[in-house]
């Protein structure tokens, strides 16, 4: 992974003086409230209900042993001994104080990790797959790009105060596991008819209120235009982007208002003037690949044959490859998913005792390294397949290796009311009560690939909008109600759901979610058609029939 | 009024002139509006100075520029960015290398940016606090992007 150099971590320090500074002047009154919220909110401290929020970055997901044991320490000295894993491979902690926040970066900034543009109206962490670099279906390692990226972005002194939050993903598989369609701009490395691998870009997706499908702006770019590109693009939306209204400040909105054909011929013409500047030299990419070289595989990994036996003989052990380990591009290897959707936690927690223990995991059988991943769990990318049932059995032993990757139960929530000051309703809750509905394991097999998102208010976090079922928690005079919508999706096939219809109550949705699966077991043709294909086959029809027949 | 220009406290002998009201003075900073209307007469004075609002195509006064030792950058609100595009522009695609001036409601924590943005000048809102402005210019002595100034 990217080690700092020099520079990297004189930057880090010197913002750890700045907000520090930043921070006491405006506990002695020196800076009014709104000028300090929008410096610490770039430094991605929140005031919530109960207390600050400081959201850590971590770069496109990927962090190492030990920076989760850093993470599982501010848990434990800072906080109430449990950090939260985020949809943009972030980290949040809940309950600093906010004069303590400065000790707290200090601590991050020792093991090359800050808070730097974590929310703010200003360019975000870089998100990507967390299978990149091991993905069967890869064309080419997304992360040089992300670093790259993730250097330009840091305080660049034109681009800190947009109109609104500006995110980027970046792909390199087939398949999209980083919702790029759904951000700022999207990438996704691909090979034109030379057999050149550039980029396909993105621009205008977004989630929150108004959920739109990224269009792409440029079908091929050259890798060596990647900055050019993207400053022409970041250039025309600081100029044009709307001041006005806040909710309609993202690029989404520039793009429709003014029609793809015309910001494509703004973002043209500066680009035209600027990028023979900013070219990428194949050395410096080069120099960049070369942090993210693969590690030292074993290629004898493929001849052991205690694998199989296990797989043969234990069947808890065989479900768990089944459903939380993902094919390797090296034979003999297996990505090992940590779920961090046990039924009795909070969706994408974690404890300081379970971030101490994958720490050591990583080390014994994954090089070290720990990835976070867009639906709130953590992969272990490199695990020899004879090291597996050992992982399983250590993981098990920390209530992380609930076999439920992809399924029903593996709901991404956003804190929602227990946490959250912007939140209508409850979340977490509602993850609680659909997994005591859902207290089958193999019925949850039995429904397959599955995504459940739930957001606490519209502004989406948990990008309800494009879970295959969504769940929106609305407000109505005082008491909480949810929206449901079907057939969202946040991959290839991107698409927003579709509103079953009138909200429900509180404690109508977990029966009404049992519901909508039982008209999905009816309805399909037969187990090997997802719930999402069955939907878009028979539309929202027969699950809105059988669910407002029996409210 | 003191100023901070090229990291150095001065005295401002800059004056804006608001539209319709005389202009006497011997620096004189005049508005868009006030630049179009009264061009001709405008171009005869020695030192003269233009204020950008953010909402400025700066394409639209490209040509001018000659005329202009200053060009002053108005925030109306700390929060609009567009002067940071503006600035750098100038700079680098415009060859504007007279004094641009950063003014209204940017605070100090923003004077890095724009320092390295192209901006030169900056009018204190808070008078007492002039050395920590400068200081606030050395935030970070490493960076990624290229400067302009």
């Amino acid at each position: 992974m990217y080690q700092y150099n020099d520079k990297d971590q004189t930057l880090i320090n010197e913002r750890v003086v700045q907000f520090r500074d930043q921070t006491e002047r405006f506990l002695k009154g020196e800076i009014p409230d709104d000028k300090y919220r929008a410096l610490r909110l770039m430094n991605g401290v929140y005031v919530q209900t109960h207390a600050p929020l400081l959201r850590v970055a971590g770069p496109y997901g990927l962090l190492s042993s030990k920076q989760v044991r850093k993470l599982a320490s501010i848990a434990r000295d800072y906080d109430k001994g449990f950090c939260h894993f985020t949809t943009r491979q972030n980290i949040q902690f809940n309950w600093p104080a906010l004069e303590r926040v400065p000790d707290i970066l200090e601590e991050l900034a020792s093991v090359q990790m800050h808070a730097i543009q974590t929310s703010g109206n200003c360019l975000r962490n870089t998100t990507s797959d967390q299978l990149a670099g091991v993905a069967i279906d890869e064309l080419e390692d997304p992360r040089p790009y992300c670093e790259i990226i993730r250097q330009w972005t840091i305080f660049h002194p034109e681009f800190a105060y947009l109109p609104r939050k500006f995110k980027i993903a970046v792909s390199g598989a087939k398949l999209d596991r980083a919702a790029t369609q759904f951000h700022d701009i999207g990438l996704h490395l691909v090979q034109n008819e030379h057999g050149e691998v550039g980029f396909k870009v993105f621009v205008g997706g977004g989630l929150g209120r108004t959920p739109v499908i990224g269009q792409v702006i440029k079908p091929f770019l050259e890798k060596k235009h990647l900055l050019s590109y993207l400053e022409a693009i970041l250039r025309i939306y600081n100029l044009y982007g709307r001041r006005d209204n806040k909710y309609k400040a993202r690029i989404k909105i520039l793009v429709r208002e003014a029609g793809l054909a015309k910001i494509r011929k703004k973002i043209d013409a500066e680009w035209a003037l600027i990028k023979h500047k900013l070219e990428l030299s194949p050395e410096r990419i080069k120099e960049i690949q070369e942090q993210f070289r693969p590690p030292n595989y074993q290629l004898d990994a493929v001849q052991d044959t205690s694998y199989a036996d296990k797989l043969a003989n234990n069947a808890d052990f065989a479900t768990w490859v089944k459903h939380n380990t993902a094919e390797h591009k090296i034979d003999g290897y297996r990505a090992a998913y940590i779920s961090l959707k046990a039924p009795d936690s909070p969706p994408g927690d974690c404890t300081e005792s379970q971030l101490d223990t994958i720490a050591d995991l990583a080390d014994q059988y994954s090089f070290g390294m720990v990835r976070v991943t867009h639906r709130q769990n953590l992969v272990l990318a490199d695990i020899k397949q004879a090291d597996l049932f050992d992982l399983w059995q250590k993981l098990d032993a920390i209530n992380c290796a609930t076999p439920n990757i992809g399924k029903a139960t593996d709901m991404i929530c956003c804190p929602g009311l227990d946490y959250c000051s912007l939140a209508n309703a409850g979340s977490i809750g509602v993850a609680k009560e659909i997994n005591e509905t859902l207290d089958s394991m193999d019925y949850v097999h039995d429904l397959g690939d599955l995504k459940i998102n739930i957001s606490g208010c519209m502004n989406g976090c948990a990008h309800q909008s494009v879970g295959h079922i969504g769940i929106l928690g609305v407000d109505k005079k005082g008491v909480e109600w949810y929206q449901v919508t079907l057939g969202g999706s946040s991959e290839n096939d991107a698409a927003i759901g579709e509103r079953l219809g009138p909200a429900v109550s509180k404690q109508d949705i977990a029966p009404v979610i049992k519901i909508l699966l039982e008209v999905y077991l009816e309805q399909r043709i037969d187990e090997d058609e997802p719930f999402l294909a069955t939907v878009r086959r028979v539309g929202i029809g027969p699950f809105k029939e059988k669910t407002y027949a029996t409210n | 009024m003191q100023l901070i220009k090229d990291k150095q406290i001065t005295q401002d002998n800059w004056v804006y002139i608001v539209d319709e009201t005389p202009l006497k003075a011997d620096y004189i900073i005049v508005s868009l509006v006030r630049w179009r209307q009264e061009r001709n007469q405008l171009s005869k004075i020695k030192h003269l100075g233009l204020r950008l609002e953010p909402d400025v195509e700066l394409e639209e006064i490209a040509n001018d520029l000659s005329h202009f030792q200053l060009i002053e950058l108005y925030f109306p609100v700390f929060t609009d960015g567009r002067a940071f595009t503006h600035a750098r522009l100038l700079r680098s695609r415009y060859g504007f290398t007279g004094d641009i001036r950063a003014s209204g409601d940017f605070m100090r924590d923003q004077v890095f940016y724009l320092n390295r943005v192209g901006v030169t000048s900056f009018e204190l809102n808070d008078q007492e606090n002039a050395q920590q402005v400068i200081q606030s210019m050395h935030d970070f002595s490493v960076d990624y992007q290229e400067s302009v100034a």
